[in-house]
């Protein structure tokens, strides 16, 4: 057991030796953060400025430079959870079906008879026809609009459902298509999300989909949660309405197909706009802030192609006509259409000043949430506490070491100088794994590891008390160290696999603290397996091959 | 002679199950004491499991949290508690309070207004006052949290259950999960008891405690096996004895390591974990006792099948398995 070959020393020093570079960066945290985020700017923006380029040069380019991620907790941020309201989107696109669906239904006018859209549930479109003996025509004129949905797990469905009930057609999403529209609404959300995040600027925000209909945000660095919230939470939805009327009566009924929508700027006016809307927001290539005609701040944007097309063809035949901006649910301005717009470009004007119309651009030019987003959960963590918790954290973990390491060498005497080298080497290995990986380390991980710094201890002890057993059975050095590492395996592993078991528990189904906690536990163990029974055995190996002693006092 | 810190005698002789009654008495007395508390008692949720917000306010006066409830009051929050927070490492101008206001109706965490609504006014009433950390879980996601902590605790222990399951026999499997349980119940009794903030940090304690004790458990299930197969007449009660005696040394040394380690935590680690560091101290004590006085009770009385002729074969099998073959031919 003592005699390791050469190539494995080499191996297992090489372990170490990586591992110890891997955590040096941390030692110079704020240096190689500028350095990494001078060089991540340089390639964004194309050139260094002199600023950035002595950051970079403050950390030498050829040592490696990934660090540990810290939490929230311990950098300060803000943490969000929001849910999205998937089921909105079958609403708008019942919605939208309804103009397709009148033309063809009316195209066969004289089979089915008037057709007539009808109140029903949100997300179905329910619509009565003329001739009820003609059902099954309108169910086949319907299905025309379908199309196969494009997913793997609803192949060779399509995307609506088409019922007939007496007089009435029903059209939904169909199953299928339900999932796959949750889907792209979620990717859709989360992508506008990190662009959102991203036109701020700041580092290596988390945004994540957790389950079906959830997104997690953390965003270091950030003053608040309301701050991030107000940020990403406006939908900002963008849209432009046929106005049918106007009036100050908030209870109304606008009529089948309309909806009635507030004034921004007139307090109780309301207007009464066709619900389907001309173009949308989707539809802009870009927004940005200007002045309108007579000095205040308004928002200048472009369609796309096809929003231009769309928005030429109605203003062309709507001259004279007032046409409603929308935004999130509150008619900006109204304008009556003095000509054709066939540009595809306007201009939002209405009571903001500079800031509002440059928030305003920003969020138009991200695009829209494609449906709203409740928020389940916010944390906040002031930067100063995070540094507190750092600083208390760093120096509980260094007097915990001290202690740990002045108790086991009192105990084992030059044995316990091993393993205390040994523990050092552990915790700087997992400072370097999790720098590799780019694991995030929070309050409760630092936790781990002084908890790591505890158990680690328990391999060598396992291992020395087998030893002394055999020493003190009166066997020989050599043959007593061989033994104490080769009955103490069992234990050892058995030992570590059952918290390793415990770890990977929480690390699935925990979420937050438990999670960084179940990080650090997961890669103490494997790292503390490794010093224990590799590099312990070594120094022991090395130190009994020097000095042959005749006798052990352990 | 060099010097050797021994806590424990090299030969110890000591009759652990001389008392086995007794001391399970005392377990099973103490986890029936704990559920009477959690039940009666309840347990000091936080807001990860009970919803609404909690504010963190640090200033460089010292607090009057009278002063601070009577701003909060006209607000119509509800159920507002505000507790000072002491801890060594404050500097002489630091003060801490933790706020903690009740869940509101909606299925959002808080509204925005609301907050500002409270800050504006502590800033009114102490000017220098700073929101070092506002979180905020909404009723929604609490109640979910719960179950998944539920879940967690639960799947650990059964992952654990079959672990040893496999590893060892039934009997032991038994004996070491019914001692997790012990260490759960009586760590959850004594939040109880005292109140401590009972929230999702405390579930990975848990889980911790969950991985010390089985831990601690296997190491001597380890040698007790071994033991098993070297003193085949000896009766079970002597076997375990002896086992309990030659481990106590590393139990004793793994445990004041264990202990030293988050004493440190306890003390210099700062207000914020420091429930959590508790959590896993006193669960380094319950696991240690629960080792030798639970676990190994209840492989007393479900017994070991001792047939040697069949015994021996299983028992040879299993250790070939475990630490013959893939581990000894390592470097």
């Amino acid at each position: 057991m003592l005699d390791i070959a050469p190539w494995k020393r080499i191996l297992i020093l090489l372990v170490t030796l990586i591992g110890i570079g891997l955590a040096v960066p941390n030692l110079f945290y704020g240096r190689v953060e500028a350095h990494n985020d001078a060089i991540s700017a340089a390639e964004k923006a194309g050139f260094a400025t002199p600023e950035q380029k002595a950051a970079e040069a403050g950390w030498p380019g050829f040592l490696p430079s990934t660090l540990i991620n810290l939490g929230l907790d311990l950098r300060g941020g803000a943490h969000l959870l929001g849910e999205v309201h998937v089921q909105e989107v079958y609403k708008s696109r019942m919605n939208s079906l309804w103009p397709e669906l009148r033309r063809v239904l009316s195209e066969a006018r004289d089979q089915v008879g008037a057709v007539r859209r009808v109140p029903s549930p949100e997300g179905t479109l329910a619509v009565e026809i003329g001739n009820p003996d003609q059902m099954a025509r309108a169910v086949e004129l319907a299905r025309t609009l379908a199309v196969p949905v494009a997913s793997i797990s609803g192949a060779g469905q399509t995307d609506l459902a088409i019922t007939a009930e007496g007089n009435r057609l029903i059209v939904t999403l169909s199953e299928a298509e339900r999932v796959a529209t949750d889907d792209r609404t979620m990717q859709q959300s989360l992508e506008i999300i990190r662009r959102r995040v991203d036109e701020v600027g700041t580092r290596e925000p988390t945004i994540v989909r957790q389950g079906k209909d959830r997104i997690l945000i953390q965003v270091p660095g950030i003053g608040s949660a309301a701050e991030l919230k107000s940020l990403i939470g406006t939908t900002a939805k963008l849209t432009f309405h046929p106005v049918v009327g106007r009036g100050t009566d908030p209870n109304a009924r606008p009529g089948i197909g309309n909806i009635l929508v507030p004034s921004l700027d007139e307090k109780g006016v309301f207007y009464t706009l066709e619900e389907t809307a001309v173009v949308t927001g989707e539809d802009l290539t870009d927004a940005r802030p200007s002045f309108d005609q007579n000095g205040q701040p308004a928002v200048e944007f472009r369609f796309g192609p096809s929003g231009a097309k769309r928005f030429g063809a109605f203003t062309a035949a709507n001259v004279g006509q007032p046409f409603a901006i929308v935004l999130d649910n509150q008619v900006i301005s109204a304008p009556v259409i003095r000509e054709a717009i066939p540009t595809g470009s306007g201009q939002i004007s209405g009571s903001m000043n500079i800031d509002q119309s440059t928030q305003l651009a920003v969020l138009l030019r991200a695009g829209a949430l494609p449906a709203q987003m409740t928020f389940l959960e916010e944390r906040t963590i002031g930067p100063e506490l995070g540094q507190d918790s750092i600083d208390a954290g760093r120096l509980a973990a260094i007097i915990g070491t001290v202690g740990v390491i002045a108790y086991i060498v009192a105990s084992y005497g030059l044995f316990g100088v091993f393993a205390s080298i040994a523990v050092s080497v552990n915790v700087i290995l997992i400072l370097g794994i999790m720098s590799l990986m780019g694991a995030t380390l929070t309050l409760p991980g630092i936790a781990g590891i002084v908890l790591t710094v505890g158990t680690a201890v328990d391999a060598n002890v396992i291992i020395y008390e087998r030893i002394r057993e055999e020493l003190r059975k009166g066997r020989r050095v050599g043959p007593s160290i061989s033994t104490g590492f080769q009955e103490a395996m069992s234990a050892i592993i058995d030992a570590n696999i059952t918290t390793f078991i415990a770890a990977l528990v929480m690390f699935f189904l925990g979420s937050g603290p438990v999670k960084g906690f179940a990080v650090t536990l997961t890669i103490g163990l494997v790292t503390s397996v490794f010093t224990a029974i590799f590099l312990t055995r070594l120094m022991i190996a090395v130190w009994y091959e020097r000095t042959r002693p005749k006798q052990l006092i352990l | 002679m060099a010097f050797r810190l021994k806590l424990v005698p090299d030969d110890t002789r000591i009759n652990f199950f001389r008392w086995q009654w007794l001391t399970f008495g005392i377990s099973a007395a103490a986890m029936i004491a704990s559920i009477i508390i959690t039940l009666t008692m309840g347990l000091n949720f936080g807001i990860d499991f009970k919803g609404g917000t909690t504010i963190r306010t640090e200033t460089t006066t010292p607090v009057d949290v009278g002063t601070y409830r009577q701003a909060l009051d006209g607000l119509g929050l509800g159920d507002v508690a505000i507790t000072e927070v002491f801890d060594a490492s404050f500097g002489a101008n630091k003060h801490v309070t933790q706020i903690r206001i009740g869940p509101q109706t909606n299925a959002q965490a808080v509204t925005p207004e609301e907050l500002t609504e409270v800050e504006a006014a502590l800033k009114k009433v102490d000017p220098n006052v700073t929101f070092a950390a506002v979180e905020s879980v909404g009723p929604k996601v609490s109640g979910e949290l719960i179950k998944t902590a539920f879940y967690s605790v639960g799947a650990a222990t059964i992952g654990i259950l079959l672990y040893i399951w496999l590893r060892f026999e039934w009997q032991f499997a038994i004996g070491g999960v019914f001692a997790l349980v012990h260490d759960v119940v009586l760590t959850v009794g004594i939040f109880s008891l005292f109140q401590l903030k009972f929230d999702l940090t405390t579930i990975a304690a848990l889980l911790t405690i969950l991985g010390y004790s089985i831990n601690d458990t296997v190491v001597v299930f380890d040698r007790l096996r071994e033991n098993l197969m070297k003193f085949k007449s000896m009766p079970l009660i002597d076997v375990m004895n002896l086992t309990v005696n030659e481990t106590l040394s590393r139990t004793i040394m793994t445990a004041v390591t264990t202990a030293i380690a988050l004493t440190a935590m306890l003390v210099f680690g700062g207000d914020v974990i420091r429930g959590f560091v508790f959590a896993m101290l006193w669960g380094v004590f319950v696991g240690c006792y629960s080792t030798i006085y639970v676990a190994k009770n209840i492989v007393l009385w479900l017994g070991v099948k001792r047939d040697w002729s069949k015994k021996v074969r299983t028992d040879a099998a299993t250790e070939a398995e475990g630490h013959g073959t893939p581990f000894s031919d390592m470097p």
